[in-house]
């Protein structure tokens, strides 16, 4: 009780600041569009938006739910994928050679500009969709990972060399424990990405899902729906990230303040 | 039983002889000190012993059998104590023998005791001090599974109180279990306290200078260190030293 008390004080005290700054702008956006009164399909007031989150739940409450899916699917698949790809780059520095700058070009191509040659070959399935946020998820995730390989600790390595650790002993209990930290922050990465993936992909053509119910706002000059949806992909990647977050601060426990010492 | 022999050992870096005939034999149970110049070669020998690179010429026996370029055949204490640190201290130690599938956790808890930290088993290396950290890795040595240990400088970071008590502790745990160790140091005095033979070596390129024979009885205590025999060894090795600094 106690405890649970103190820690929300401790996330006041980090956060307020926040807060502020974010009560500031709302009150000055609310009184801006009363003064100047300006119509709500150009900037709706931020009650107007709150009264239609609130009215329209029932509406569009299956479209958040059906993004939420995409996205956690498509961020699976980009971290599974990406962690494999990283770990058999690592494992194979040749083929790393020949296929990293093959990767980071490939980040220069726009999803946006994939998208209907995606739709051409897969068609409106599922399926176009999460290779859009698999793409998206995949890149974040297999650079961090590199990064936490290559920077062992080398006096680690030299050690675990010295004793005769296997090259296996030496990427399971060293090489790949070591990166975590750096996979954690690709993660991060990686997951406020998915959920931006998934409208994109919406975009693309859908029934259903916030993209679906953002285009459908705008060509009915909904702007407070739009506004909703935008708030809605906020929580989604806040959630996703303090998720992640908690993930990664149970795991690393004990270890945070060592690496600090150590790096 | 363990029994090293280094045999006619050659190595250079890039057309520079580090290491040139390098010959000696370190018997079971034994404790030899290379002391030499900082730069001369002392742990390149022990990379070579590892097996982290091959010799140019010579080899590398245990008991008998050729281990040249064998990786895992010694049990092995680098300069920093290299320390894993998202392992807590009790698998830390163990991990030496965890590599080559001989676990002992109960071995382990009783090692950790009697190195004084019993009450640390669940401590992560960051929560330890430098002289506790030296004990986890010299215990970890220790717990490995292969009979002859290398030490390298182990105590070189520490303070001079701490060194004192580490190299007393490090005495009387291996009184008592009589591993061969070949064990590098700067200091004149660690090796006097600790060994029962010197290997002094010579630099660019290093060659044996002198071996020397200490009469010292054990178990050693640390008053040792002020007695007259120990003051005219350090003069000794110290002279050869000197001399080692004239001829080059
Ligand atoms: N991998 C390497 N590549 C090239 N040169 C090396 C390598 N390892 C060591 N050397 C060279 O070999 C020489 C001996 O180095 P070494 O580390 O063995 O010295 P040392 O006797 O252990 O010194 P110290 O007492 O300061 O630790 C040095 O001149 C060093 O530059
Ligand atoms: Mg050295």
């Amino acid at each position: 009780m106690n405890t649970n008390k103190m820690k929300r004080n401790r996330i006041i005290a980090n956060h307020g600041s926040s807060f502020v700054v974010i009560l500031c702008i709302l009150l000055f956006w609310q009184a801006s569009t009363q003064i100047f009164t300006i119509p709500t399909w150009l900037l709706p007031a931020p009650t107007v938006i709150l009264t239609e989150a609130v009215a329209g739940w029932p509406n569009y409450q299956h479209h958040l739910i059906s993004t939420t899916k995409l996205a956690l699917l498509g961020l699976f698949i980009g971290v599974s994928v990406g962690l494999l790809v990283a770990i058999v780059l690592h494992l194979l520095p040749k083929v790393k050679r020949a296929v990293y700058p093959l990767l980071i070009l490939s980040q220069n191509i726009p999803i946006i500009v994939l998208a209907p040659l995606l739709v051409i070959w897969f068609g409106f399935g599922v399926m176009p969709k999460v290779i859009v946020i698999t793409l998206v998820c995949f890149f974040p995730i297999v650079v961090a990972t590199l990064d936490g390989l290559r920077q062992t600790n080398p006096e680690l390595m030299h050690y675990m060399r010295m004793i005769g650790a296997s090259k296996q002993q030496i990427f399971l209990k060293l090489e790949f424990l070591h990166a975590l930290p750096a996979i954690f922050s690709g993660l991060k990465i990686s997951g406020t990405y998915s959920v931006m993936g998934a409208v994109i992909s919406e975009w693309l053509g859908a029934n259903q899902g916030i993209g679906v119910y953002m285009t459908l706002a705008q060509s009915s000059f909904r702007t407070d729906r739009v506004f909703v949806a935008i708030v809605y992909i906020m929580i989604l990647c806040m959630i996703l990230f303090v998720i992640i977050q908690t993930l990664e601060k149970t795991w690393l426990k004990g270890r945070e303040k060592g690496r600090m010492e150590h790096e | 039983m363990s029994e090293l022999t280094v045999s006619n050992i050659a190595k250079s870096f890039a057309k520079q002889l580090v290491l040139d005939d390098i010959t000696f034999t370190i018997n079971d149970g034994e404790f030899v000190s290379l002391l030499g110049p900082s730069g001369s070669g002392k742990s390149t020998l022990f990379h070579l012993i590892g097996g982290m690179y091959r010799p140019d010429r010579g080899a590398f026996f245990l008991d008998g059998k050729e281990i040249t370029g064998k990786r895992g055949v010694i049990s092995y204490m680098p300069q920093s104590p290299s320390l894993f640190p998202w392992r807590n201290v009790l698998s830390n130690v163990i991990l030496g023998a965890e590599i080559h599938r001989k676990v002992d956790k109960d071995k382990a808890r009783e090692m950790l005791k009697k190195a004084g930290l019993a009450n640390y088993e669940n401590a992560y290396p960051h929560e330890l001090s430098g002289g506790m950290r030296q004990r986890v890795a010299f215990v970890r040595a220790l717990l490995s599974p292969q009979d002859f240990i290398c030490l390298d400088e182990p105590f070189s970071a520490l303070d001079e109180f701490t060194r004192l008590d580490m190299q007393t502790w490090l005495l009387d745990i291996w009184e008592k279990n009589r591993k061969s160790v070949l064990f590098i140091t700067h200091s004149i005095e660690e090796a006097l306290y600790l060994s029962d033979r010197i290997i002094v070596l010579s630099s660019n390129p290093a060659k044996i200078k002198r071996e020397f024979d200490l009469p010292f009885q054990r178990p050693r205590e640390q008053s040792l260190l002020l007695s007259k025999d120990f003051f005219e060894w350090k003069r000794k090795i110290y002279q050869e030293l000197e001399q080692l600094k004239v001829n080059s």
